[in-house]
């Protein structure tokens, strides 16, 4: 008796719910919710900050972040990690300025340049996490300490250019399209490449199969170690790519320009719902945690909040949230 | 298979770190200017203890089948910490010491109470506890500064008799007082279980969640007393960034250079101390050897990717393929 009340009660709960929150990630919500907190507590500190101005300015900033996240995303979707971004991002940047000292050829292929450096740490990692099976927690740190002391030696030995090019200013802060930042329209269509590879190629099944259980993917004939390496070399060029345009933002590189995105890059991921452990996650997500991110970072600022308290309020909101709905089933 | 043959395959991996550094200080005496003197031991050991204090404290964290990415950070805000705190008179020197190692205790049981009771992963939780730790620090250090009781840093850093380094002996008696008596009780064992297989480990009755709390609070009073060491040679404290995540890093080279499986329940502290050494003795091998500094952060990382690499050469025993896949 009292349980087919109780089960007709929940059913009439669900009918009311429209279908489309019913079908949402719960944590894709949430993330969504505490962007909009965190809007309502910033408009209450100062005025201008849901002005179109200030929330387009907040865009571009986070579609640095964006760039960089998506390769992210693509290495935990397969329950893989991938610490290298920081030296990822500064050898692109470094790479790109360096080779635009080289004539008028050097600056058009500077850009490409800088993400092939970038491709080039991916595929190391990949080559170590699918072919040698180490822990990519471990070779991806490795990497990373490699191609810092390449930039070390490389920035001692000589001075290289270290001025961004034209083409590397215009992509970050240019308009191609009236009031529409081009760093933005590059993240978008970065996003939109991604969403397609992931729900609509064979690519993107095989990355959720493998996050799932590369095992089971193995046995239904996916050559689960290329696909796995693909993805790093994505991760590594994508975490350059994003160097170049910080270059081109700042219009210099720099020796520790990429140390502060691996936090933000794997926070925004993982408040975006997708799992840590792989095999779960939707791109959505990751756009809104990579707002919401950049929103924090930004009040945080607009506060005047000194580093200090900028890195604890930060290590905390993370640590907060991923209890409030980033934790592992409890079942053993 | 015999009794004593067991036993040494278990201590192999920590056997070969201990070749591996007894190699590497041979040739790195060998080629100083000044030679096998006590004065260079000291310089090498003093180095070496820092190093070899946050390996032992990864070392903890790592046979539970975990990842400390924070004890760097912890060790730069003990450090800051210990520079406010570990001055004047005796007894105020003793409670900043109690105050320094407190903290240490406080922040490895945090790490351990968010992977454990709130099932985060370590990985992330640690890098998120990390990024406060060091807010901490910045907070008590904005601009580097302080100072330390010199006596107390002097006779810690200096020698006993003239030719014992007493760095080492305090890296010894740490080891008599917290390792041994962790690997041989009840929650230690329930530590390296849980590394082993968490399921079986659960299954035994196995204390596992205690075992795994103390771990990763052992680990943050270990990566204290390296911080209190470091203020100790240093005189200063400093919050800086890049020198914890340096630390962090060069943890794991130890661990991995002392035979420690990162897949957890495998490996000893010991084996990372020597490990650590040999990891120091390395890098300063192209000081001996006239190179260029620049050199160094290249140097010692590749030697980091060598030895993740090896690890690679268990594939060559694998006979069926889905062993690949763990």
């Amino acid at each position: 008796m009292s349980e087919t009340t109780h089960g007709g009660i929940m059913g009439g709960i669900a009918g009311r719910v429209p279908k489309f929150i019913r079908r949402a990630d719960p944590a894709v919500l949430t993330a969504f919710a505490c962007i909009v907190v965190l809007l309502l507590l910033g408009s209450l500190y100062s005025r201008n900050f849901l002005s179109p101005e200030y929330l387009l300015q907040q865009l571009k900033v986070a579609s640095f972040l964006g760039v960089i996240a998506t390769g992210m995303m693509l290495v935990i979707l397969l329950g893989q990690i991938d610490l290298s971004v920081p030296w990822a991002v500064a050898a692109g940047a470094m790479m790109a300025c360096a080779a635009a000292a080289y004539g008028p050829i050097g600056v058009a292929l500077a850009i490409p340049f800088g993400v092939l450096c970038g491709v080039a740490i991916g595929i190391v990692n990949g080559i170590g996490v699918a072919y040698l099976r180490i822990p990519s927690m471990i070779i991806t740190l490795a990497t990373n300490a490699v191609a810092q002391g390449l930039m070390v030696v490389y920035t001692g030995g000589f001075s290289p250019q270290d001025s961004a090019t034209a083409a590397m200013r215009y992509l970050a802060t240019g308009f191609t399209i009236p009031g529409v930042p081009n760093a933005v329209i590059i993240w978008v269509l970065i996003g939109a490449a991604m969403v397609f590879a992931l729900t609509r190629t064979s690519f993107g099944r095989a990355v959720y199969g493998i996050g799932n259980r590369e095992r089971a993917a193995y046995l239904s004939g996916i050559d689960t170690r290329r696909i796995v390496m693909i993805a790093f070399a994505v991760s590594g060029g994508l975490s350059a790519f994003g160097g170049v345009l910080l270059a081109g933002y700042a219009s210099k590189a720099a020796q520790s320009m990429g140390d502060a995105y691996l936090l933000p890059s794997i926070a925004a991921v993982v408040l975006g719902g997708t799992s840590i452990l792989g095999g779960r996650g939707s791109y959505l997500g990751t756009v809104a945690g990579v707002i919401l991110i950049t929103l924090l970072q930004s009040i945080l600022s607009v506060m005047q909040m000194p580093e200090a308290g900028r890195q604890i309020i930060y290590g905390v909101v993370i640590v907060a949230m991923l209890l409030l709905y980033g934790r592992a089933p409890a079942s053993r | 298979m015999k009794d004593w043959r067991y036993r040494l395959a278990e201590q192999r991996g920590t056997l070969l770190a201990f070749g591996i550094f007894i190699v590497m200080f041979a040739i790195y005496s060998a080629n100083h200017p000044a030679g096998f003197t006590a004065n260079v031991v000291q310089t090498a050991a003093n180095k070496g203890v820092l190093l070899a204090f946050v390996a032992m404290a990864q070392t903890l964290v790592v046979i539970t089948a975990g990842i400390d990415l924070s004890v760097g950070m912890i060790f730069t805000l003990t450090n800051c910490m210990a520079s406010w705190l570990v001055v004047g008179t005796g007894l105020e020197t003793a409670f900043g010491v109690l105050a320094v190692l407190g903290t240490g205790l406080i922040c490895g049981a945090v790490n351990g109470a968010i992977v454990i009771y709130g099932r985060l992963q370590p990985i992330v939780a640690t890098i998120a506890t990390g990024a406060v730790y060091f807010g901490l620090a910045l907070l008590l250090r904005p601009v580097p500064g302080g100072s330390v009781n010199e006596d107390l840093a002097d006779f810690l850093t200096g020698r006993f008799f003239g030719v014992v380094p007493a760095s080492l002996v305090a890296l010894l008696v740490i080891v008599l007082v917290v390792w041994v008596p962790f690997s041989r009780s009840e929650l230690g064992r329930a530590a390296y279980a849980a590394g082993s297989s968490e399921t079986a480990a659960y299954m035994s009755g196995v204390p596992i969640r205690r075992g795994k709390l103390l771990a990763y609070t052992l680990a943050g009073l270990l990566a204290a007393i390296g911080g209190l060491f470091l203020t100790f040679f240093t005189y200063t404290g400093e919050a800086a960034y890049a020198s914890g995540n340096a630390y962090t890093l060069f943890s794991i080279a130890a661990v991995v250079l002392g035979g420690v499986s990162l897949f957890g329940g495998k490996g000893s502290a010991i084996g990372a101390i020597f490990g650590a050494l040999a990891f120091r003795t390395i890098g300063d091998l192209l000081f001996v050897f006239d190179f260029d500094p620049l050199w160094q952060p290249l140097f010692q990382g590749v030697i980091l990717l060598i030895a993740v690499s090896l690890g690679a050469f268990a594939l060559f025993r694998v006979r069926n393929r889905l062993e690949w896949f763990l």
